[in-house]
């Protein structure tokens, strides 16, 4: 298991956009991912999850992967948020 | 198993800022001590403080909200009259998460200014104190009751609730919305959070109240249930009281043929009936979960379909046997 931190650059926070970008990315590997927000963790391959967290601008996220491509996964997700989901 | 969240800091402002309707309501208002709203209740009992207000601290229990009713109320009038303030100054010397006055009664002035110097807010609510207490004993029970989230959606089918669980893509949203089209009500969809009340009862709602009651359906995206199919199509929380774990079918795995088996899911340390429903074209889901629902209904009936048709089986075996030590084994000699 692989636990990363990073934090929402983009403005706008995780809106609709953004969701569906994570969980396209989360859905090409194998590894069971989670985004965490504080105390709630949720299936970073569902896009109602990731919007539940309701996570806006400056929040910490903690990615957590787990499974065989691990690794990649976590670093597919950490470079989305990174590039601020493309926006701006 | 899953097990409990830790909880989140509740404060006086959340108090307030419940939001709670008909016999739950509160009916709150704070008139004083703003500066203390963010105070943390920590406890989820609550103190009438007759006691400490005439001077007598020990065991006090401080840490609960402190519930004023008439008789403290006029007590504190009378400390006014006569001038006797030192109890009063001396209760905000603890860190009391806020004080609740019930049936409409201000505090006097004095109790007020001394507050007010303390940080330590006041409520005002205008339900009789035996009313206010019990209510406030529900609600901070819920509000402390153990807590959990789920990734699942929670639906209510013929009167159960049903929690379906499984991978991404298995087919629980689809399978849900069926459901809906069938007349049934959605609950939650993707993150279902589960509160254990009471030790024993698990009360699904959505995580949510803005995004709640909406899906998220492959292939057209997210729709607003409420809309699409009327407020009939939903309800806020449900007990859970039987769990679909859907999963794509599996050749090597054994599937339960005859349902004597009880299998359960241990969720917040409550067992909750669980089937295992495997999924492949062809397999009508919903109407599989619709039957598990009624199936159900019988059980807690009474009837166990399965147990019960095991039993005649056994019955029929055994009168067999009899008839057997009449007429012989070979009924042609």
């Amino acid at each position: 298991m692989i636990e990363r931190m990073t934090v929402i650059k983009n403005r706008a926070g995780i809106h609709a956009r953004p969701a569906a970008l994570i969980v396209q990315t989360a859905s090409k590997f194998k590894s069971k991912i989670s985004l965490q927000k504080g105390d709630d963790r949720i299936n970073a391959k569902s896009i109602m999850g990731i919007i539940t967290l309701g996570a806006g601008f400056d929040t910490e996220i903690l990615i957590i992967a787990d499974g065989e491509d691990e690794a990649d996964a976590a670093e597919a997700i950490d470079r989305l948020f990174k590039n601020r989901f493309e926006e701006e | 198993m899953l097990r409990a969240m830790d909880e989140k800091r509740f404060t006086v402002l959340d108090l307030l800022d419940l939001d709670l309707k008909e016999h739950d309501a509160l009916e709150l208002r704070c008139i004083g001590g703003r500066k203390g709203l963010g105070r943390v209740i920590s406890a989820p009992d609550i103190n009438r403080p007759g006691l400490a207000l005439s001077g007598f601290f020990e065991s006090f229990a401080y840490q609960r909200v402190q519930l004023i009713g008439h008789g403290e109320a006029a007590y504190l009038h009378l400390l006014a009259a006569e001038g006797r303030e030192e109890g009063v100054s001396r209760i905000f010397s603890f860190p009391i998460p806020c004080f609740i006055f019930a049936n409409g009664e201000a505090p006097a002035p004095m109790f007020a200014n001394a507050a007010e110097a303390a940080n330590c807010p006041i409520l005002l609510s205008d339900l009789p104190s035996t009313e206010l207490s019990s209510r406030l004993m529900r609600v901070l029970t819920n509000v402390f009751a153990p807590r959990t989230s789920v990734h699942g959606v929670l639906v209510e089918v013929y009167g159960i609730g049903i929690l379906l669980t499984g991978e991404s893509g298995v087919g629980k949203s689809e399978t849900a919305l069926e459901l809906i089209e069938r007349g049934h009500r959605l609950v939650a969809d993707d993150v279902v959070e589960i509160r254990c009340i009471s030790g024993n009862i698990l009360m699904g709602s959505g995580a949510n109240k803005v995004i709640g009651h909406h899906m998220e359906i492959r292939g057209l995206g997210i729709i607003n249930v409420t809309h699409l199919f009327g407020v009939g199509a939903i309800r806020d929380k449900k007990q859970i009281q039987l769990v679909c774990s859907l999963e794509e079918w599996d050749a090597s795995k054994v599937y339960d043929r005859i349902g004597t088996e009880e299998k359960t899911m241990d969720i917040l340390g409550v067992h909750v009936p669980q089937l295992d429903i495997p999924v492949k074209p062809g397999r009508n889901i919903p109407i599989i979960v619709e039957t598990a629902a009624m199936n159900e209904r019988l059980k807690k009936m009474g009837y166990h379909s399965a147990k019960e048709f095991n039993q005649n089986i056994l019955r029929w075996l055994e009168s067999e046997n009899a008839r057997a030590v009449y007429f012989g084994r070979d009924d042609s000699i």
